[in-house]
């Protein structure tokens, strides 16, 4: 369990998620922020709200931070999500990745995004001019050693 | 026995409830409720091929059996990130 993730309503601060994940033996530190963008599939995005199941949120994040330590030795993933209203060019995600050289803390922090578009229960509610839409992606299975294979492929590409 | 059954993101607003208290028969598993449901609310059976399940607070199958008190959540495809 690491207790340095977060789900939070509150802005996120990409250095302190960073600070969060290095210690000093590591050489580097690979961040990750998503960003709330203004159009989506030929739409006008006006804002996100997103909506977690928090205690399994919290404990996907555990997960992926222990299959990424487990996948590169002495990588260490931090994730910080937003959680309510999230307003266009907010972050809605940073996610930092340490490791001792640099290598495996890119590898890593690509692989905990591409994770946590599979496993983490949080949903983006999209409000779009004219209307709004709850975006749906992967049918979370924790367990589903495809999915698993698809993100450290995308990591190591 | 007493089930407590956690719907969110678009399942919650088809049932328009976010938590329900369900009775339920001993040995029922998670898809036996989530059948029940679907029957009560109709619109939920378009999720019955894509809904994920976790059981008190850990992902689980629908083939899970179910014991008095457990917390259920139906969680549609995810989208975080």
């Amino acid at each position: 369990m690491d207790a340095s993730h977060a789900i939070t309503a509150a802005p996120l601060d990409a250095a302190a998620v960073a600070a969060a994940a290095s210690r000093d033996g590591d050489g580097a530190v690979a961040s990750f922020v998503g960003l709330v963008r203004n159009h989506n599939a030929g739409r006008e995005v006006l804002w996100l709200d997103y909506e977690a199941y928090e205690p399994l949120a919290r404990k996907a994040f555990d997960r992926i931070a222990a299959e990424a330590a487990a996948r590169w030795t002495g990588a260490r993933v931090v994730i910080h999500h937003r959680i309510g209203r999230v307003g266009i060019g907010e972050a809605s995600v940073v996610i930092a990745a340490a490791s001792p050289h640099r290598a495996e803390a890119f590898a890593a922090c690509r692989y905990a995004i591409e994770r946590i578009k599979q496993i983490a229960p949080i949903w983006k509610h999209e409000h779009f001019a004219g209307g709004e839409v709850w975006i749906e992606g992967a049918t979370a299975d924790a367990e589903d050693e495809d999915a698993r294979a698809t993100a450290l492929e995308r990591a190591c590409s | 026995m007493l089930v407590r059954v956690l719907l969110f993101a678009r399942l919650r607003e088809l049932a328009r409830h976010d938590e329900l208290r369900l009775e339920v028969p001993e040995g029922s598993t998670a898809r036996d409720v989530w059948n029940g449901l679907a029957a009560e609310y109709p619109p939920l059976a378009d999720y019955t091929t894509a809904v994920s399940v976790a059981v008190n607070e850990e992902y689980a199958r629908l083939t899970a059996s179910l014991r008095d008190g457990d917390e259920i959540a139906f969680l549609p495809p995810v989208s975080g990130g």
